[in-house]
């Protein structure tokens, strides 16, 4: 038996890790997966609370969750290959022109 | 006294909380992509832990399956190398990590402290794809309906992001 509070903290770990990933890197790229590191965080604490309130529809949330990430990596890393292909250059410190 | 439950949570938690820092550490996108791989994996086993076998699967097969192929395959295709690290600045560092540890002790103290103490047992929730299917064709139909939509519209938008610029007018052939 593991108290929710666990499953709680080990979510916002990650979400922490990931907002700190998202802050410090300066790779286009890594800071893409920081944002994924954040979902899976909040996907924890859904799953957590669908189990502890006895709800399914937190695990439907968490599928639609799923989903839209998947939808956001597609048009996010053609994006990036968009920049690349104008920018020749993956660090977001060049990349400060809304203008590509 | 430690139950199985308990010590597959800290085991599973070890995992993905080491690979979050992992990913943090390395200065090559390449190894952040498989430590995301890592966590995703160790989530896929707090999902199993929680009751929700069909959301375990999900994961592994989308997230640490296909979400991370095409990660992967940027990286190759764009030929990413060692990031450069640039400096901070100096007043986001002297407010910020004294910042960060005041308010994750506070967080930690709260949501320890004030929720939860109920234990969340193994299987408490029927998570099987059955159960799941039956919600999601009914109570759910309509946003499924549209998040169908939503990957038509993203499939069609990374498509004309990613396609070659139309460029000058043609050579023409002779």
């Amino acid at each position: 038996m593991v108290p929710l509070s666990y499953y709680l903290v080990l979510s916002g770990i990650l979400f922490a890790c990931g907002v700190v990933g998202f802050l410090i890197k300066r790779n286009i790229i890594t800071i893409f997966m920081s944002i994924e590191l954040m979902l899976n965080g909040v996907n924890l604490s859904f799953v957590a609370f669908a189990a502890h309130w006895h709800a399914l529809a937190g695990q439907v949330f968490v599928f639609f969750v799923m989903v839209v990430a998947a939808a956001e990596a597609a048009v996010g890393l053609a994006i990036i290959i968009a920049v690349y292909r104008n920018r020749e250059t993956l660090n977001v410190d060049q990349v400060n022109l809304l203008k590509l | 006294m430690l139950s199985v439950h308990l010590i597959l949570f800290l085991a599973f938690g070890a995992v993905a909380v080491a690979g979050a820092v992992n990913l943090l550490a390395q200065t090559h996108p390449i190894n952040s992509a498989l430590s995301l791989i890592a966590v995703m994996a160790a989530l896929a086993g707090e999902y199993m832990l929680l009751g929700a076998e069909f959301l375990a699967a999900v994961q592994v097969i989308v997230y640490a399956g296909a979400i991370m192929v095409l990660f992967v395959f940027t990286i190759m295709l764009l030929n990413a190398g060692v990031e450069e690290r640039t400096k901070g600045s100096r007043v986001a560092t002297m407010f910020g990590i004294p910042g960060v540890l005041l308010g994750s002790v506070l967080l930690g103290w709260v949501v320890l402290r004030h929720s939860g103490t109920e234990a969340v047992a193994a299987g408490a929730l029927p998570g099987a794809p059955a159960v799941i299917g039956q919600l999601l064709f009914h109570e759910f139909l309509l946003p499924f309906e549209i998040t169908s939509i939503l990957i038509l519209i993203a499939i069609m938008g990374a498509v004309v992001l990613a396609s070659k610029p139309p460029s000058a007018p043609a050579r023409k052939v002779d």
